[in-house]
């Protein structure tokens, strides 16, 4: 399988271009993804993948499995994170420390569950990255370089928010690929919606509110998490179902800012894997 | 920024409650009257009472279901910001309160365009559906949070069960732009509860995402009888699981 052709399979829609890093996204996803990217997809697997066929939108299998395989790397990059967060010493209030150690526990969680699936698909799970979360210098979020506890403390809030609202809005923008496999769309919605409630309380524990405003990024967020609140459907979307939610009504239910954080919009399977590249060594 | 006026929506009133009785909702004792629940998982399309409305099946179905779980939240949220708790709540609670008032009204919004645009009007649920919230006690912190957090932890569970029944994508990423949000909710409101007793975990605790790092999912037969002890008006779920 071309790797043009795996990513494409992350994505349904034709945007082309939209990424000044996308070459430098492909050539990343091809070194992290090179055993479970471009592992031949076995024959037999028809009748493992699909319990209750819904014609019109059944996937295919090498789908579901390519799906499952980006999904792995995401985790793998948050449960790397977290676990090496809480080995840091740059958390020290009891509070950060515990919601943390709640996060790392589900990811890892997570992390399990993704490789028991796609081995019961007859399929071998990605090998996990090797991460490197100062993004090649610009961050210290375990304060290793030198930044101080004080910087650290903040990069290392800023990457988990920025790690999480990815996070919903990746599972979100593939939860179509996996239509018409009951189990695995149900378990994939449970597990959006719990990194959704870790997107919550970590930019709560920020001092923002546990929603998206607009496309804004908010107080403190580097300008390189950016593209976490933009992509083809930006955060600022209103338009829902081919209706702009912001006439549906008059008063403060139906601004801008409310109409935008009432819904969470997707990123594509390549926008997520550029985001998550920036991370991979 | 902040425009502090809220639009007050007039309280359903209550009326028959001759045959009242009591759910546990999630521990929750609420007070209940008489929803007809008749769910099944057979897909036969039958409806037995023509005089009760029925939910429908596939997308219908959902959107329907939806539009009734948004109905119960956006008003219980319009009762809470009418409420003396709330217009005397520290900062923090009344913006988080106000947010969710906000989101839970355009979602039902969203939800009644929606059905409105691609069903008949004879199959779309009403659009003022009678709840009964009298076990809620609006003047108090404890019970508005505590009936906040079942409610968006129902909500969760609810579109979280419900996605396998969707036929359309479009409407499955709508249904998840939507449940991630009520997901952040949940976390905040379980985060304002958690603080008051110092336990840091419980935005996402282990009475709510299990071992496998997964949050609940439930068919709507389960959703409706857990959430029927709000709603008064009857309606049947008879095509969905």
């Amino acid at each position: 399988m071309s790797i043009i052709k795996f990513l494409d399979e992350f994505t349904n829609d034709n945007i082309e271009g939209k990424l000044a890093s996308r070459k430098d996204a492909l050539n990343k996803i091809t070194r992290i993804g090179k055993k479970a990217a471009m592992a031949s997809i076995p024959l037999g697997l028809a009748g493992m993948v699909s319990q209750k066929s819904k014609a019109a939108v059944f996937q295919s299998n090498d789908q579901v499995v390519a799906t499952l395989q980006l999904a792995l790397v995401l985790e793998y990059l948050e449960a790397s994170f977290y676990n090496q967060a809480l080995d840091s010493g740059v958390l020290t209030n009891p509070k950060a420390t515990a919601i943390y150690e709640q996060i790392a526990k589900h990811e890892n969680a997570h992390v399990t569950l993704l490789k028991d699936v796609i081995n019961s698909l007859g399929e071998t799970p990605g090998a996990e990255p090797t991460f490197d979360f100062t993004a090649g210098g610009a961050f210290d979020p375990f304060n290793e370089n030198g930044a101080g506890q004080e910087t650290a403390y903040a990069q290392l809030l800023a990457l988990a928010q920025a790690f999480e609202d990815t996070g919903v809005r990746a599972y979100k923008g593939q939860a179509g690929n996996l239509m018409g496999n009951d189990q695995l769309l149900t378990a994939a919605l449970q597990i959006h919606s719990v990194e959704a409630r870790h997107a919550s309380e970590i930019r709560r524990l920020r001092g923002l509110e546990g929603w998206i405003t607009l496309n804004q990024r908010g107080i403190g967020m580097p300008a390189a998490a950016q593209p976490v609140y933009d992509g083809a459907t930006p955060e600022s979307n209103t338009i829902q179902g081919g209706v702009d939610v912001t006439t549906l009504g008059n008063g403060n239910p139906f601004t801008a800012e409310a109409s935008s954080q009432a819904y969470d919009e997707v990123l594509t399977g390549d926008e997520a894997v550029a985001i998550a590249s920036l991370f991979i060594e | 920024m902040r425009n502090k006026k809220i639009k007050v929506e007039p309280a359903a009133v209550g009326k028959g409650n001759s045959r009242r009785k009591f759910l546990k909702l999630s521990g929750l004792a609420v007070a209940g009257t008489g929803l007809l629940l008749s769910c099944s998982s057979d897909d036969d399309g039958g409806n037995p009472n023509p005089d009760v409305f029925d939910l429908g099946g596939g997308d219908l179905g959902v959107l329907n279901y939806a539009y009734a779980l948004e109905q119960l939240e956006a008003e219980f949220y319009t009762r809470v910001v009418n409420g003396s708790y709330w217009s005397s709540a520290a900062t923090e609670e009344k913006n988080i309160l106000e947010d969710l008032y906000n989101h839970e009204v355009n979602h039902r919004e969203f939800f009644k365009a929606a059905l409105n645009a691609n069903f008949s009007a004879d199959v779309v649920l009403p659009a003022q559906l009678e709840f009964d919230f009298s076990s809620v006690d609006f003047n108090n912190r404890n019970s508005v949070l505590q009936t906040a957090m079942v409610l968006e932890d129902t909500g969760v569970k609810a579109y979280n069960g419900a996605g396998k029944i969707i036929e359309t994508a479009a409407y499955l990423v709508i249904a998840g732009k939507i449940v991630s949000v009520e997901a952040r909710h949940a976390a905040a409101i379980r985060s304002i509860i958690g603080g008051d007793m110092d336990d840091f975990k419980l935005f996402s605790g282990d009475d709510i995402v299990d071992a496998n790092g997964l949050d609940g999912a439930e068919n709507p037969s389960v959703i409706i009888q857990a959430a029927g002890g709000f709603i008064v008006t009857p309606f049947t779920a008879n095509q969905l699981p």
